[in-house]
Parts: structure tokens; C-alpha cells; sequence
């Protein structure tokens, strides 16, 4: 007899569990050639909702971790990712049409994009902190805290582009809602999988699959999401709209870039430190 | 008394010979219809799957404002934190002078002058009493602890009953208790404080417990009947208040006496205030929607209530920063 096909179901991410989206609702997701992948969940508005109240819950814990012990996560992620390199680089071959040999590049740029940044999780503090030199006897430093909960809208780039955009975010001490990229949701969904076995507390990083005009809006009105980064939308009326509605809490906004920066490329400090504040604190000295 | 209600019920006097002794109450009591555990689960669950949206739900909301009773019930509680409560409690969402009152203020017995300075009559203030929340102490202690409370000015009395008594089947001493404490609550003007009695429905094991301490303490002359303290897990539970509702339901008929329920702990978001009310609406009809009727005792509940209604009204939504912690 014929063994039956074992088909993967491919849900969404969120508080560390892999819920199905509160909707019930999927969506067709095709290879580069337009034939059928596999389902996706489609996320809604109440999914983001679940979204934002797990990274509103992670983030104390996340934040309040030492940033040695940040980095030590995110290595773990690079380790993990190094090991599934294969399963990456299969995927990347059916759903962007790739050369093994390209999409192999690619995933070893995502594993070292990754370690790059886990080596910055304690030395951002040194370059970006400073003690100043005031005019009083004071004693006056200044440190990068993490925004709070960062939403994202991932770039095209279903491996490396993703990781670029959500490692920097994260190792700072923030944690993420991420909305995949709409046209190759199932990389983000595999990358969970790895996030999920790496020592990454539930909620650090939350991902929803589904149509990003439906989902993103809901994430820049939130009050309760801190920062959004627009690196995914190409949309340029979408990119006004949603940075109108982010306006309402003043929210940090990251813009939509003019188009897809080259992920190869080591990235600029700035991918941290737009979602880092500067906390700068007086202590009096000589009394 | 609401119009439903048929003109030729006995009243409680009808009662009398089965408060007359222990043996006769407590036959009366266990001859009470046994509750269908399973049963009871199951309709709950299936009345909790109920979808209410857009005008129903804002109305839900505002009703269940309207139903909250803001609880502290802390060692730690100061003049300061139960003066801030009372506040919240006129205006819960200072940002937006159409939002509702809640029903009253929930305290210990020592805070009520506190909440009474701040609230003055526009919302009602309820103290704890009668060694709440274990009921361990002797009566006199008890009705002592009732007075104070009642003299402080409290509109409401919550009272506990002695769990031990009514386990170990001394169910007249668990009666003459809340008779006792009931006339403890009048005022030298005649009237009384609003009583409510406390189960503790976590230490009473099983559904036919409730029901038994239900009529128990409807018979005994309670304006409601309260899930629990607060401070026992499980706390209100949907079941647990479906069978207090058809207590309450089943007593109205039986004597054409209205009781309230007040389902406590454990009711955190707006969607489960949703599912209470769907129940009082299915089991008691809507003569128990109201706030004289049915309370909520909740802390948290209250901003999660708020939150919801900011994002009907704002269309976005909202987060815990721009609400009071308390």
C-alpha cells in the first residue's frame, strides 16, 4: 500500500505556541512557478491582537534579561538554524525558484547575520551609551533601553531579509510582531520552528501569516505597540496610511525603504538603534 | 417587584416549619433536586459559545460597568489606594464623562468611612465582614465586625458563612448565623444595609452544596448570594453561578422573592462578563439585569471592560498604559 501523504500544517506563531489563526480562515500559498505550496493561516486583526498582548507579556522578562544572556539566545538561534540549513535551503529552492546554490548562500548569510548580531547584544551599550561630561558635579551617563513591543512588516526576503529585520529588534531587548512576508509566508512559519527551540522565551517574537494591508493597519493603531517598522511595505498609499494611524500613540516609525536594500550587505547601526532610547541619568558626585 | 411575577406566591412565611429545627431544614435541603453535574458544565459551555457583537456588545459593556463591584480586599491596603479605588469607582474612564459608574466599592469593614468620603451617596460602598475571608471567629465577634461596618456607613454588607458548620451538616447554626447578621445590618433609622452572603463555592465541593446553600441562605432572608471570597481557587466559575441562578430563579417562584447573584474572582476580561450575563439573561431572564440584580466582584475586570469600550468607540486598540493600576 501507498504510505499517505504526511502534509504540514502551517500555523501561526504566537506566545511561543503555534495556534491556528483565530478565524479558522487559510490561504493558498504558491511557488514561483504559481502551483500550489501549501496553506497558510490567515491571519486577522484579533490575531494581532493576541499577538501584541504576548509580546506585551514577554517583554519585562526579555528586556530585564542581561544582554550577555540576550546574545547567548541569539546564537542559540544561529546554532539551530545552522543544523536545519538543508530543510532552508529546500524551501527557499521550491518557493522562490532559486538555485540550491544561491538559496545556500543565503541561508549561510542568515546564520552569520544572526551571530553578527548576537555579538552585539553587550557591546551596543558601549558604542551607542556614553558618559557625558557636564558642566556640574555631576556624574551623567547615558544608556540605549529597548522601545517595548516593535511591530513589523517583514521584507520580501523570506530568510535573510527576515532575519536582517528581527534579530536587530530583538537582541536589543524589545520583542516583535511580525507580519510575514504575504507572498512567502511558509520561510517565516519554519524560522518560528527554529526560534521556538531555541531558548527564545514565548512571545519574544510573534509571527502572523496572511494579507499584510488587512493585518498592518490594526498593528500601527494599536496603543499598545511601541514602534513599527515598515521594511515589508512597498505600497506607497499603505505606507502613508499606516504611518497616520501610528502617529495616534506616537509611535516610532521605521519608513518604508525606497526599495529592497541588499540584504548581503553588513547591515548599518541603525537597524538597532532606531528602536533603542536613550535613558541619561544625573548622579551627584562629591557630596 | 416586577410584574412577571405571579400575585398568589406564599412569601417566606410558608417556610417556617422547615426552618423550625436542624432536622427539618436539613431534609429539606437535601430534598432539593440533585444538580446534574455533567449537565450543568455542558450548558454553560454551550451559553459561553454565544456571539455578541457590535451593539450588543457595546450595551454588554456598559452594562456590565454598571454591574461591578470594585473590590480591594488586601493586607496591604492603605487610605490612599481605597481613596484612588473610590475615585475610579464614580468616573472609571476619566477621559470620557459619558462612561458609566460601577456599582459600588468593595472593602474591608475599616476602609468604609475612607470610600465614604469620596463616593457621598453616588455609589454605593460594601464592607467585608464577619472575620471574612474565613468565617473563623464567634458570633459575637462576627456581629460586632457587621455593626462597626454598618455604623461606618456601609450601604452593603458581604458576610461569609461558617463553611465547617454547614460541611458538617449544622445547617440551623449556618440560618440563625445569617438571621443574626441580617439584623445586625439595621440602621437606627430602621433600614437596613444590603446583605450579601459569601459560599466560598471552592470549599463546598459539589454543585448540590451550592444549591443547598443557596436556598439556605435565601430562606434566611439575604438580599444575594455571592460566589466567593476572592481569595479560594476556584473562584466564581460559570456552572457554579448557572446553579445560584437557578436557585434564585426557582425561589422567586416558589415565594415571589427576588435574590441577587454575585459571582467573585476569577472574572478578568469582557468576554467572560459577556458569557455571565448571556447566562442571567438565558436562566433568570432579564429581571436580573440590572445592578440591583447581579453584581460582578472584580478588580481587573473593570479595565478590561474600559479597554473594550475605548476600542468600540475609538476603533483601535487600546493598551493597559492608559489605565489606572490598581
Amino acid at each position: 500500500m501507498a504510505r499517505v501523504d504526511v502534509r504540514k500544517t502551517y500555523k501561526l506563531y504566537i506566545g511561543g505556541a503555534f495556534p491556528r489563526s483565530e478565524s479558522g480562515h487559510s490561504f493558498e500559498v504558491l511557488d514561483a512557478k504559481g502551483r500550489f505550496l501549501a496553506n497558510a493561516a490567515r491571519a486577522t486583526r484579533k490575531d494581532a491582537r493576541d499577538a501584541v498582548a504576548a509580546a506585551r507579556k514577554a517583554f519585562p522578562g526579555w528586556s530585564g534579561r542581561t544582554a550577555y544572556n540576550r546574545g547567548q539566545v541569539v546564537y542559540r538561534i544561529a546554532e539551530v538554524l545552522e543544523t536545519r540549513r538543508d530543510q532552508f535551503v529546500a524551501e527557499l529552492v521550491r518557493s522562490e525558484g532559486t538555485s540550491a546554490a544561491k538559496a545556500g548562500k543565503y541561508v549561510d548569510a542568515a546564520v552569520d547575520r544572526l551571530v553578527w548580531y548576537a555579538g552585539w547584544a553587550d557591546k551596543i551599550a558601549q558604542v551607542v551609551g556614553n558618559q557625558n561630561p557636564v558642566a556640574g558635579p555631576y556624574f551623567n551617563l547615558t544608556s540605549p533601553e529597548p522601545t517595548g513591543v516593535v511591530a513589523v512588516v517583514a521584507p520580501a526576503g523570506p530568510l535573510l531579509g527576515l532575519v536582517s529585520v528581527v534579530a536587530p529588534i530583538i537582541v536589543t531587548g524589545n520583542t516583535a510582531v511580525v507580519v510575514a512576508s504575504q507572498t512567502h509566508p511558509l520561510t517565516a512559519i519554519t524560522l518560528a520552528e527554529v526560534m521556538a527551540t531555541s531558548d527564545l522565551p514565548g512571545g519574544v517574537v510573534n509571527i502572523l501569516t496572511g494579507p499584510t494591508a488587512e493585518i498592518a493597519p490594526w498593528l500601527a493603531s494599536h496603543m499598545d505597540v511601541n514602534a513599527i517598522d515598515l521594511a515589508g511595505v512597498t505600497d506607497a498609499e499603505l505606507a502613508t496610511s499606516l504611518e497616520v494611524a501610528a502617529a495616534d500613540n506616537l509611535k516610532r516609525v521605521r519608513r518604508a525603504p525606497a526599495s529592497e536594500p541588499d540584504w548581503l550587505e553588513t547591515p548599518a547601526l541603525a537597524a538597532m538603534t532606531d528602536f533603542l532610547e536613550s535613558k541619561t541619568v544625573w548622579h551627584p558626585i562629591g557630596v | 417587584m416586577p410584574p412577571t411575577v405571579p400575585t398568589e406566591t406564599p412569601g417566606l412565611a410558608a417556610y417556617a416549619d422547615v426552618t423550625a429545627s436542624n432536622t427539618t431544614l436539613r431534609r429539606f435541603l437535601h430534598g432539593l433536586p440533585g444538580v446534574d453535574q455533567v449537565g450543568a458544565e455542558a450548558r454553560a459551555a454551550s451559553l459561553g459559545t454565544r456571539s455578541i457583537k457590535t451593539t450588543a456588545k457595546a450595551h454588554a459593556i456598559e452594562l456590565a460597568i454598571t454591574m461591578v463591584d470594585l473590590t480591594t480586599l488586601e493586607g496591604q491596603d492603605t487610605p490612599g489606594k481605597v481613596r484612588a479605588l473610590a475615585s475610579k469607582a464614580l468616573r472609571p474612564d476619566p477621559s470620557d464623562p459619558t462612561c458609566p459608574s460601577v456599582a459600588a466599592v468593595c472593602v474591608y469593614g475599616d476602609l468604609v468611612g475612607e470610600v465614604k468620603q469620596i463616593v457621598g451617596d453616588r455609589v454605593n460602598v460594601a464592607a467585608v465582614a464577619t472575620a471574612f475571608p474565613s468565617g473563623r471567629a464567634s458570633l459575637e465577634v462576627k456581629l460586632a465586625d457587621t455593626r462597626d461596618a454598618v455604623a461606618a456607613g456601609a450601604d452593603e454588607i458581604d458576610m461569609v458563612i461558617d463553611r465547617g458548620a454547614f460541611l458538617a451538616g449544622h445547617y440551623l447554626q449556618v440560618f440563625d448565623e445569617i438571621v443574626a447578621v441580617k439584623e445586625a445590618c439595621r440602621r437606627a433609622d430602621g433600614s437596613h444595609a444590603h446583605l450579601k452572603v459569601i459560599f466560598e463555592t471552592g470549599e463546598l465541593q459539589t454543585y448540590d452544596n451550592v444549591r443547598r446553600a443557596s436556598w439556605l441562605a435565601m430562606l434566611a432572608g439575604t438580599d444575594f448570594i455571592k460566589t466567593s471570597t476572592g481569595k479560594v481557587q476556584p473562584a466564581a466559575t460559570l456552572p457554579v453561578t448557572l446553579v445560584m441562578l437557578e436557585a434564585v430563579r426557582d425561589f422567586r417562584e416558589a415565594t415571589g422573592v427576588q435574590i441577587g447573584v454575585k459571582p467573585a474572582g476569577g472574572i478578568r476580561t469582557s468576554k467572560d462578563a459577556i458569557k455571565y450575563l448571556v447566562m442571567v439573561n438565558e436562566v433568570t431572564g432579564p429581571d436580573w439585569l440590572t445592578p440591583d440584580w447581579f453584581r460582578f466582584g472584580a478588580s481587573t475586570l473593570l479595565n478590561d471592560l474600559l479597554m473594550q469600550r475605548t476600542k468600540l468607540a475609538t476603533g483601535r486598540y487600546s493598551g493597559p498604559d492608559y489605565f489606572t493600576l490598581d
